[in-house]
């Protein structure tokens, strides 16, 4: 830039990282979230009222088990219901981890640094919950082996044609990929807190984890080819398991899902409603953990920026599933089309109107990017809003179908919603857990970022 | 320690306090005719892999594996699908070809990839030798500073110009702050 002093005057870059910090107070900083921090009031009330949500579940799906799919909402023609919901909402929710991780390493972004790492992990936890649904709605979790190719004394195998199998690959690839990112992340960060822990048995943990890493020159070599690698593997990994998540319905008839926008703008609608969570859970964290120098202001506001295009891509979505309604001419397309106008289920779509595509226009104000309460709440609705849109693509399509003879209605019952809101107690004790057992944020990474920001290179983007 | 314990003299640690300081020590000790030298830094630093000798064939080791991982994935899930669509288990589905190989590029998508990244991971700890949980230079009480922010050169003493002494002062007129011996117990 070499535009004039007076101009640039207030719009020098904010850095990425409150001056003034060292290598040694950033690890020190993470580091005693994890190792010295005693137990407080705020984290055992909820730990303890997340972990009495996760019994909630265990209850839901013990009787599940016990009586069978049948304590759902779910009937014929309506057969997918919450727990297709769910799964395609959790593993949306699961996209953003590794595309922080991903892309924006592979893009050089230094803003991923403070926040990836608990992204990753969220996405973890979201999977974990994503997984849940597909297992326990066959009814018998126990069969779903069945899925695998496996050598069976009965001669059967997977259907490869069927997206459903598909889908068993893309989302355990997934699981494990994640988590392998997510190790090798944290493997020095582990061999830090083996290093500056006080207690043997921190000691013995963070020794076993961390494998004796010892930051010596050719480790870090082969770390970061695994890593640059890695990241470039999962690049295309994370495009592909929502997509494939889409083909699960763009390859089958029924009106509303045989479209061929489907894999963009569900990939589109799982950024989207990935970095919501992210902001949903960074916001509360950052305040908590006394992490305002590492995620600034700066960095909400980029993610507010992404959740903004993002939104704008699913806005366009919808749209297009309008036109193309129309423009086919088909009229079970055309009908569908009318029934999220008008049908039994219309006050979900406008519903879903408000929360995803209204609300967000207020991200085009850089007051609102840089008002954390105003961005809590928006992350809030995003998420409902992206939670409504899986509702809407799979009750209303399934309700009303070709034949009026074969038409029915669908409202969840208790049982539902226990097993949706035990999925919530379970994610969020996953992360109460992980903010206490492990670095939130990547002290190796932030130790780069120190070192880059203090050669005068900050802030460049 | 009780008892006697037979230890000998692995190399000497050089501890310095900037990246800068360390690469430069690192390049003046390869001139000085070091080879078997190995530095320890809290975060990647750019250069020094190079600077302790690490390049060729070797330092790309990881990237073939990733790719033979990757092509194995591959193959593995076509493979697979093909014998139990075409041969194993042939099903008319909708009077598609038993060999309906747009079908499979899901699946053998998602196996390239899981093979590649495990593949990559496997291939690094392996090749870094992790787990290793003991290694001489652990036994410098300082060296904990190499996970937080101290940077670490060790000259290893099986170096045929490895002389404790010189070695140690070369080390200091380069600036390392802290020089430490580092025992090796047998």
């Amino acid at each position: 830039m070499s535009a004039t002093p007076n101009v640039r005057l207030g719009h020098e870059p904010e850095p990425w990282l409150e001056p003034g910090h060292t290598y040694a107070s950033v690890t020190d900083k993470i580091s005693s979230a994890v190792l010295t921090r005693p137990l407080g009031i705020g984290w055992l009330a909820g730990f303890a009222l997340t972990f009495s949500v996760v019994m909630v579940l265990f209850l839901a799906i013990a009787w599940l088990i016990i009586k069978g799919v049948g304590i759902w909402g779910i009937n014929i023609p309506i057969g997918w219901g919450f727990a297709i919901v769910n799964f395609v909402w959790w593993i949306g929710i699961g996209h953003a981890g590794t595309l922080i991780s991903a892309i924006l390493y592979l893009l050089n972004q230094k803003w991923r640094t403070s926040i990836n790492r608990f992204a990753e992990a969220m996405t973890l936890f979201a999977v974990a919950c994503a997984g849940l649904f597909p297992l326990i709605h066959t009814g018998r979790p126990w069969m779903a082996y069945y899925m695998f190719p496996y050598p069976s004394t009965m001669g059967i195998w997977p259907q490869f044609r069927s997206p459903l199998i598909w889908d068993v690959f893309a989302v355990s690839t997934y699981g494990t990929v994640s988590l392998l990112f997510w190790f090798v992340g944290l493997l020095p960060d582990l061999a830090t807190l083996r290093d500056r822990a006080k207690q043997k048995w921190q000691q013995v943990i963070f020794g076993m984890l961390s494998m004796g890493w010892r930051g010596s020159a050719r480790h870090w070599h082969r770390y970061q080819v695994a890593y640059l690698l890695l990241a470039g593997l999962a690049t295309p990994l994370v495009l592909s398991v929502h997509t494939v998540v889409s083909f699960d319905f763009a390859v089958g008839i029924v009106p509303g899902w045989h479209t061929t926008i489907f894999p963009p703008y569900f990939v589109a609608g799982a950024i989207y409603s990935g970095f919501a969570m992210v902001l949903t859970l960074a916001i509360p964290m950052r305040a908590a953990y006394g992490m305002q120098d590492f995620i600034t202001r700066r960095h909400l506001e980029q993610m507010a920026k992404v959740m903004l295009a993002t939104g704008l891509i699913v806005a366009y979505g919808y749209a297009i599933e309008f036109f193309m309604a129309f423009y086919s001419g088909n009229k079970f397309d055309v009908f569908l089309a009318n029934q999220r106008l008008h049908g039994p289920y219309s006050h979900f779509y406008y519903a879903l109107i408000l929360c995803n595509i209204l609300t967000p226009q207020l991200l085009w104000f850089k007051g609102v990017r840089r008002n954390i309460p105003a961005l809590f709440v928006i992350s809030l609705i995003i998420n409902a809003g992206m939670w409504l849109e899986r509702f809407v693509i799979v009750v209303i399509s399934l309700t009303r179908d070709f034949m009026p003879s074969a038409w029915g209605r669908y409202s969840a019952t208790v049982w539902d919603y226990a097993t949706f809101v035990g999925t919530l107690g379970l994610f969020t004790m996953l992360i109460f857990l992980f903010v206490r057992g492990l670095p939130a944020i990547a002290i190796s990474e932030m130790r780069e970022l120190v070192h880059q920001e203090s050669h005068g290179d900050g802030g460049a983007e | 320690m009780s008892h006697e314990k037979r230890s000998q003299l692995f190399g000497v640690l050089g501890e310095f306090s900037t990246p800068e300081d360390l690469v430069a020590a690192t390049k003046q000790m390869r001139e000085a005719g070091y080879k078997h030298i190995e530095a320890y830094t809290p975060f990647p630093v750019e250069g020094l892999s190079e600077a302790v000798g690490f390049r060729g064939f070797r330092a790309n080791l990881v990237a073939l594996l990733t790719l033979i991982g990757g092509v194995g994935g591959g193959c593995t899930g076509f493979g697979l699908q093909y014998w139990v669509a075409a041969i194993t288990y042939p099903q008319n589905i909708g009077g598609r070809p038993l060999n309906s190989w747009p079908a499979f590029i899901p699946v053998t998508f998602e196996l390239t990839v899981l093979g590649a990244s495990i593949f990559a991971v496997i291939g690094m700890l392996a090749l870094n030798k992790l787990p290793q949980p003991y290694h001489p230079v652990f036994n410098v009480e300082r060296f904990a500073l190499a996970s937080t922010d101290k940077f670490f050169l060790c000259i290893e003493a099986r170096d045929p110009k490895f002389n404790l002494a010189e070695t140690s002062k070369l080390l200091q007129t380069l600036h390392a702050e802290h020089v430490n011996e580092v025992k090796d117990e047998e």
